[in-house]
């Protein structure tokens, strides 16, 4: 049986071909993109108004609600807002601590900040969510921490939003630059040196320009992540993000739900044709 | 050898049973005048019973081990019980519409929408023995009848109260003034919750009813345009001084617990829990009433198992898992017989499940439609429109 598969696949590459893709590429086209297509119909449909059960046939109703509304422009420029703010302070938090992996620790040193970094995606994110919503509580360590001095944290909000969803998003920051990092090699800044750069140049000059695609591929996750989720700012906000809406009219009005998440991709769309630009999807 | 030999004692009762089934069908036969989709005899059951319900509505010990109900009707009936939960009304309404489920425990704002779509059957009370002890007050109501039929079995239900700390909050408030009223509200911004539910509209269209009767509000459930407007612009109005919308009892009871929240719209439940816990707190219901769920067991018209629902039906109306079910859940039981087997002797008074004093000032959840149900016609909101309302108002 073996022998006689074997014997079918000799000589015809393309055969061989279409049997390993098979699998693959027909979950990506059904599971996938099929998915995908449904919920983009679903945006069309419209609920009959007495029974409340989802009608399918096509109409811009959702589409017309959703501009028309100036609600979900609000949600929609706060989580953009948040998503930038979170992909910044990432952003700026992650390059010391990948530059210090990459090209200062010793060997066993890195592997341990790898550990490390990685630590808290093993942990179930409701856990790490729930225990921000008591850091960040009235009674919580953040106020306690601060009343010494006299002061007092942000509260449930959007600001707390952004915290807990910059703690959250950070590793997947940090990885990306960190492989960026790697693959400098240390003669290029060894060059730089030699040739008369100040360290603050070679930075300017040499590392920024060869880890930007890479702080770009990590920004797609943190600004994607942050874009689509729901349970942070149930927990500690008291404003509705772009998933809250969905998840809030998913069951009572699913068209209206799936109209509502043509917002996030359409921003994604933009952002990924804006990160191919900057060169994120060359070496990563 | 055969399943009568293995257990004959189990084999028995299944004769039983089959036989009574049997009995009723052929008694009750003839007595169907009203309508013939009504259910009015409970057959064989069919070995299996899936449930839609929420959190601790059926428990089967998992939970606590001291807290069954489910396994004992499981051995009297055979009927195997898998139950669903569900978080939310809306959640409660798509499941049953999937077809793959025999009942629900229904609040008021999932069961006319129930009704209303075919979802579920309208059953002759009087085939279920435990019926005739039910709270009368709970009978017949706009959320689990219709045109004179009866579509399932009352379970329990409870007020929507205004639950502040005793500390923050001086002297004790007595009006839902004190979250609506800017004045008022001001002195507490930033620690006033309310429940994140839709359906809260209608507390807002209650303390409008008082306030301003300009407005002719009868039913916070059947709003029209202006009515609905003035009760969303007040409710917008609160959002500045909101601390956070309460997801679930949980967080509602943690944010009073660790000073997010000094007083909003909270459940007995809420209150009982964190006084045991020794928290400075207390609750009542304002002077211009309140809103309140009552929930009801309804049997899917596609069940695929009815004689397992309604004997389901029956036992959850039966005194003794009235007082078990009443006390793990924390709400008033539907039958009245239950306050006399409840752990707590007090529970029944703590919950006010005899007083018809306190009830009638509780508008009970029912699903918002377009038909006002007076001489207004077909000029009512609907549902779909107060969820949208409901995310404008958060903003």
């Amino acid at each position: 049986m073996g022998r006689r598969l074997a014997d079918l696949f000799q000589g015809h590459p393309r055969l061989t071909v279409a049997a390993l893709l098979a699998a693959p590429i027909g979950w990506l086209v059904i599971g996938y993109l099929g998915s995908l297509a449904v919920m983009l119909a679903a945006s069309f449909w419209h609920l009959n108004e007495l029974s409340g059960e989802v009608t399918q046939g096509f109409s811009l109703d959702n589409f017309d609600t959703i501009f028309s509304d100036e609600v979900y422009r609000t949600i929609t420029f706060r989580t953009i807002g948040v998503a930038a703010a979170v992909t910044v302070t990432d952003a700026i938090l992650a390059f010391p601590i990948a530059f210090y992996m990459a090209k200062l620790a010793k060997p066993r040193m890195q592997s341990v900040l790898v550990v490390a970094v990685l630590l808290p995606l093993w942990s179930s994110y409701l856990v790490k969510v729930g225990a921000w919503r008591l850091m960040l509580s009235e009674d919580g360590a953040i106020n306690w921490a601060l009343s010494p001095f006299g002061l007092h944290g942000p509260g449930y909000g959007t600001v707390a939003v952004w915290l807990v969803m910059s703690y959250i998003w950070l590793p997947y920051m940090i990885i990306p630059i960190y492989a960026g990092l790697q693959r400098i090699p240390d003669s290029l800044l060894s060059a730089s040196e030699d040739l008369g750069a100040k360290p603050a140049k070679t930075f300017r000059k040499v590392i920024m320009p060869l880890t930007f695609p890479a702080i770009v591929a990590g920004s797609i996750f943190t600004f994607s992540l942050t874009l689509g989720d729901y349970i942070t700012p149930a927990n500690v906000g008291n404003k509705q993000f772009i998933g809250n809406v969905v998840y809030s009219n998913f069951v009572a009005n699913l068209p209206l739900a799936a109209a509502i998440t043509v917002i996030p991709i359409v921003v994604m769309v933009i952002y990924l044709l804006i990160a191919r630009r900057f060169g994120a999807f060359e070496h990563v | 050898m055969s399943y009568a030999n293995r257990h004959p004692a189990r084999f028995a009762w299944l004769l039983v049973l089959a036989m009574v089934g049997v009995l009723a069908v052929a008694g009750c036969g003839g007595s169907s005048d009203s309508n013939s989709d009504e259910v009015t005899s409970i057959g064989q059951t069919e070995g299996a019973l899936n449930l839609i319900a929420w959190a601790g509505y059926a428990e089967d010990g998992s939970t606590d081990k001291t807290v069954d109900w489910v396994t004992p009707f499981e051995k009297q009936t055979q009927c195997k019980v898998n139950t669903k939960t569900a978080s939310t009304s809306d959640e409660m309404v798509k499941l049953m519409r999937t077809g793959q489920y025999d009942g629900v425990s229904a609040s008021g704002d999932a069961s006319v929408r129930l009704i209303e779509g075919g979802d579920v059957s309208p059953i002759d009370m009087s085939i279920l023995s435990n019926y005739a002890d039910i709270n009368p007050s709970l009978k017949d109501q706009d959320y689990n009848s219709k045109d004179g039929q009866n579509y399932g079995m009352p379970h329990g239900w409870g007020a929507n109260v205004l639950l502040y700390n005793k500390d923050a909050v001086q002297p004790a408030p007595d009006s839902w003034g004190s979250v609506f009223d800017p004045a008022m509200a001001s002195k507490y911004s930033g620690k006033i919750t309310a429940p994140d539910n839709p359906i809260y509209i209608a507390d807002a269209a209650v303390y409008l009813e008082a306030t301003q009767p300009d407005l002719g509000i009868t039913d916070p459930y059947e709003l029209d345009e202006d009515q609905f407007n003035a009760a969303v612009d007040l409710l917008k109005q609160q959002n500045k001084f909101i601390g956070e919308y309460w997801p679930d009892a949980t967080k509602n009871i943690s944010s009073y617990t660790n000073g997010d929240s000094v007083i909003g719209s909270s459940w007995q439940y809420q209150t009982s829990a964190l006084q045991a816990a020794g928290e400075n707190v207390d609750a009542d219901l304002p002077k211009e009433g309140s809103t309140g769920w009552s929930d009801t067991w309804m049997l899917s018209s596609q069940a695929e198992h009815p004689n397992c629902m309604l004997e389901w039906m029956n036992w959850m109306g039966s005194p003794k898992v009235q007082a078990q079910v009443a006390e793990w859940f924390g709400e008033a039981p539907a039958n009245l017989g239950a306050c006399d087997l409840t752990s707590d002797p007090n529970h029944c008074d703590t919950y006010h499940a005899k007083d018809e004093k306190y009830y009638d000032q509780i508008a009970f959840w029912k699903t918002p439609i377009s038909d006002c149900g007076d001489d207004r016609g077909s000029v009512c909101m609907t549902y779909d429109q107060w969820v949208q309302a409901w995310t404008e108002i958060k903003g």
